[in-house]
């Protein structure tokens, strides 16, 4: 009986992820079928697939930091506002200055892990609520943008910072049409995926847990490895793999396993799922606090730069509410409003539904209005369908 | 005279687990009617069948109530029946008022259609007045509930109980967090209660509480009703046989102390309150502790135990600490909760789901959480290790659990103490400080924590145990310190100790001019803070 319940927790648990997954594969059909049934066109075309990830990849990037903030049970409102004013330092400096973008980049950085620094020292050794702190940061940042810019457009960047954003990777192979390079890297990542999960699945039955059934195992594998491949094949017959994706890809993995697999992820947890229990096992739960906070300045300010080297200039209003667009993504993601609860993986797929939803929905030139409601109506339903998980 | 409450076969089903199996009570008009057994007999799944936490249809069997069958929908149907119950954790609101309180969710409000929902406050403070005055308070209608000590509040439960006019009142372990002489004012009003013809149902741990006030006692074990007994019949004896199905001609367990060394030597320990300044909470407390030794703290609830214990382990309480802490005649730094650890200090809390425990992470993650150093290479963690780790202590400490990834929420009082121990056993402490290790924990599992205790010992590991339960300290210590106010007033050994020198001690130690009611509240404030 008690392997019965075992049994059901673990399977609650996979369809946890497996839900989100299949939402996201049921949302990319559905508006493959309506885009094509009324538009004519291939939602899944090569340059949309390569669109979608330009689009999103500030928000995914803003989302992985933005889930350890919210597993340390805090919350930060200022990062839309600091995407604008790193953009506009970014400008400034590269524009306005000419420095070359090797000195642009990481000075950038420093200045958001200057703000994050000075956002979580009050968060986290004067006990500020979070809320309050980054509310004041959203407000200051997003007046400081202004003033940076004088109100006006800071543009065009040099080709080699817009090259952050809407640059590609090269063939190595020399191939091209399709390029061979972006087909080799997704068919690799495809098998490592796989050999992890298997590995996972292995070691689970040698510890003596059930493992989720082996159907739901390999369906699942076959769709995110037949999915990555597809992606790869499409964006090889276009112009190749995105920079930004190489980037979002290599903090997804050093994210997803900083969370699982290192002594501070597993702190960050602890510290959301009872800080005083936390602290009374001798963890520096201040510390912690801090560096969650100085993390997502310096993911806030490299999404600056990569929003602005999209537009190709920096404007007063870059980054606009896109705090609420990360915060959705970590929620439908799974994470917990109370903290100690969300993956890495939940989030990027949360952020996915999100920017395909927002990518579709622009395609079938539907209002801003109905979008705006449309997205809230999924971030709630996507809660309530964790809280009614739980409940059961 | 027709019994006022008969549960029949009772059977209640979650899934994969009978948590109640054809279930019989019977409780006479006007009389105290005491339910014992082990933590998750199944007491508090009974009580909720009955307040209709759980509602009619959600389980089998039928309770008759007062001659008619009762059908209970949710917990109001059972209120306005004058069915109340009394959950162990208070439900009362800290920064209302006693007033507010009293009369949440039954405010006195205007019935005309222009007052409706009006709240009529001249008539709430002097209904409060009244209420107070049945269960002997004397506090202001509008002082902050927060502000009450654990004793009061329990009391102003009842007082909310009788505004709804109860019959038959159901206390879940309403003694657990109270000291002596509240909860003997507690006890008695209970029998005041009964002579006003309120009928009442009592859960409890603690025999000797059941044989004063108890008038019968059914013993639940596994899910099933094993016997009621009637006052005549009622000895402790009897009712440990029952709960756990053996005799326990030892409530503990043997061992014979092989003192070594001193291990742990604390000197001049002078403590402040965090908050108010120039309170000192600990006053030049000196120790010690020797290989092999288990020391007893006794003492009232409040009189600077916990604070003298966190503030020890990495100065987790307080302000202006001073003082040396020695191990094994060197001194070592105590100043963080890192350091205490690295120094061989371990605190098991007295408050393990707020304090002690990660609740809705699993038990291997609860277990590694303050040596995760141990299962990791350069700050990566093995996984391998986590789980060998956590299953060797699952089989050494007799943690039931189907496996080490269940959720610690999920586990009994006893089982989650014992992943509390083994947290701190993975951190290879010399000295354990154990906090109320016994608290809300059912007897069979006391004594599991009672032997774990005495092998730490023997592993010439010295235990500091701090406990309200004299029987306890005195049935387990190799030595006894008394506290008082803040400071040490005594220290017996376990030849001299007895339950009347610790209580003389106490009552010794205490300063001659008496304290006022108002200072006392604010000193369990302070501790709840």
């Amino acid at each position: 009986m008690a392997q019965d319940q075992d049994m059901n927790a673990r399977l609650g648990a996979h369809l946890r992820e497996n839900g989100m997954l299949m939402a996201l594969v049921a949302i990319v059909l559905f508006f493959t079928v309506v885009v094509q049934l009324t538009l004519g066109v291939d939602f899944l075309s090569a340059q949309n697939i390569t669109n979608l990830f330009l689009q999103n990849s500030y928000v995914i990037i803003m989302a992985l930091g933005m889930l350890l903030v919210i597993v340390a049970g805090h919350i930060d409102l200022s990062v839309g506002s600091v995407v604008g004013f790193t953009g506009a330092v970014a400008a400034v400096l590269t524009v306005n200055m000419g420095l070359p973008v090797y000195v642009v980049i990481p000075l950038v950085l420093l200045v958001g892990m200057l703000i994050g620094a000075a956002q979580g020292y009050w968060i986290a050794y004067w006990r500020i609520p979070s809320f309050i702190v980054t509310l004041a940061g959203m407000l200051v940042f997003r007046g400081l943008t202004l003033w940076l810019l004088n109100g006006q457009n800071i543009g065009p960047f040099p080709k080699s910072f817009q090259s952050l954003s809407t640059g590609f990777i090269p063939d190595i192979f020399g191939v091209d049409k399709p390029n061979m390079t972006a087909l080799a890297v997704v068919v690799l990542a495809a098998i490592v995926i796989i050999y992890i999960g298997w590995r996972a699945r292995k070691s689970d039955v040698t510890f003596g847990i059930i493992p989720e059934p082996m159907v739901m195992f390999a369906i699942r594998n076959l769709i995110v490895a037949s999915a990555l491949i597809f992606v790869g094949y499409k964006l090889a017959t276009f112009r190749g793999l995105p920079n930004v994706v190489i980037v979002l890809s290599i903090l997804t993995v050093v994210y997803a396993f900083f969370t699982e697999n290192t002594v501070m992820g597993r702190r960050i947890y602890a510290l959301g799922g009872n800080e005083k229990a936390a602290k009374l096992s001798g963890i520096k739960t201040d510390r912690l606090v801090f560096l969650t906070f100085v993390n997502m300045g310096v993911l806030a300010a490299l999404a600056g730069m990569i929003v602005a080297a999209r537009l190709n200039s920096a404007t007063p209003k870059a980054g606009g509410g896109f705090e609420l667009d990360v915060i959705a993504a970590v929620f439908i993601g799974g994470a917990s409003m109370s903290g100690g609860v969300g993956k890495i993986i939940g989030v990027v797929v949360g952020a996915l539904i999100m920017g395909v939803m927002n990518n579709g929905m622009s395609i079938l030139g539907i209002g801003i209005d109905y979008q705006q409601v449309i997205k809230g109506l999924v971030l709630l339903a996507a809660v309530i369908f964790d809280v009614y998980n739980k409940n059961k | 005279m027709a019994a006022l409450l008969e549960m029949r076969g009772i059977t209640k089903v979650f899934p994969g687990v009978r948590a109640l199996d054809n279930v019989t009570l019977t409780v006479e008009p006007g009389e105290i009617h005491a339910i014992c057994g082990e933590n998750g007999a199944g007491k508090s799944t009974l009580m909720k069948v009955l307040s209709g936490i759980y509602p009619h249809g959600s389980y089998e069997g039928e309770i008759i109530y007062d001659g008619a069958m009762l059908a209970n929908r949710s917990i109001r149907d059972s209120e306005a029946k004058g069915i109340i119950i009394i959950h162990q954790e208070l439900a009362l609101v800290p920064l209302l008022s006693i007033a507010e309180n009293l009369f949440l969710g039954n405010e006195v409000a205007g019935k005309s259609s222009i007052g409706r929902g009006v709240i009529s406050w001249p008539e709430t403070f002097q209904k409060t007045e009244q209420l107070l005055a049945k269960v002997g308070l004397s506090d202001a209608p509008t002082t902050k509930v927060e502000k009450l000590g654990v004793g009061k509040q329990q009391l102003i439960e009842i007082a909310k109980a009788l505004a709804k006019n109860v019959r038959l009142l159901i206390l879940d372990e309403p003694t657990a967090a109270l000291q002596e002489n509240d909860s003997q004012k507690l006890l008695d009003l209970l029998l005041e209660l009964k002579a006003q013809g309120v009928t009442s149902i009592i859960i409890s741990h603690k025999l000797n509480e059941i044989n004063r006030v108890a008038d019968r006692v059914t013993v639940i074990r596994d899910g099933a009703s094993i016997s009621t007994l009637d006052k005549a019949d009622i000895t402790e004896d009897r009712i440990i046989r029952d709960m756990v199905g053996r005799d326990m001609a030892n409530r503990y367990p043997a061992r014979t102390p092989n003192v070594g060394e001193v291990l742990l030597e604390v000197q001049n320990w002078n403590v402040w309150h965090p908050e108010q300044a120039g309170r000192q909470m600990i006053k030049n407390v000196a120790l010690n502790l020797r290989k092999g030794e288990i020391v007893g703290i006794a003492g009232l609830m409040g009189t600077g135990r916990t604070e003298l214990a966190m503030s020890l382990f990495g100065r987790s309480y307080g302000k202006n600490i001073s003082g040396h802490v020695k191990m094994a005649g060197r001194a070592v730094d105590c100043s963080t909760v890192s350091s205490a650890i690295a120094a061989g200090l371990s605190y098991v809390t007295e408050d393990r789901k707020s304090l002690g425990l990660v609740l809705d992470e699993p038990i291997a993650r609860n277990i590694t959480l303050a040596n995760l150093e141990g299962i990791s290479t350069r700050g990566v963690l093995d996984a391998r290790r986590e789980t060998q780790v956590a299953d060797s202590y699952r089989t050494q400490l007799a943690i039931r659990t189907p496996n080490v990834f269940q959720k610690v929420v999920n586990l009994s009082g006893g089982n989650q103490q014992k992943v509390v121990l083994s947290k701190w056993l993975f951190t290879d402490p010399q000295v354990l400080i154990l906090d109320e290790p016994t608290r809300g924990i059912d007897v069979g599992a006391k004594f599991e924590i009672y032997s774990i205790m005495n092998d730490l010992a023997d592993q010439g590991r010295g235990v500091l145990m701090i406990s309200s339960e004299m029987p306890e300290l005195l049935g387990m210590c190799d030595r006894i310190y008394v506290m008082n106010e803040g400071a040490i007033v005594g220290e017996l050994t376990r030849a001299e100790a007895s339950q009347e020198k610790i209580m003389a001690l106490i009552l010794k130690g205490k300063e001659p001019h008496s304290k006022n009611v108002g200072e006392n509240a604010r000193k369990t404030k302070g501790r709840a803070a």
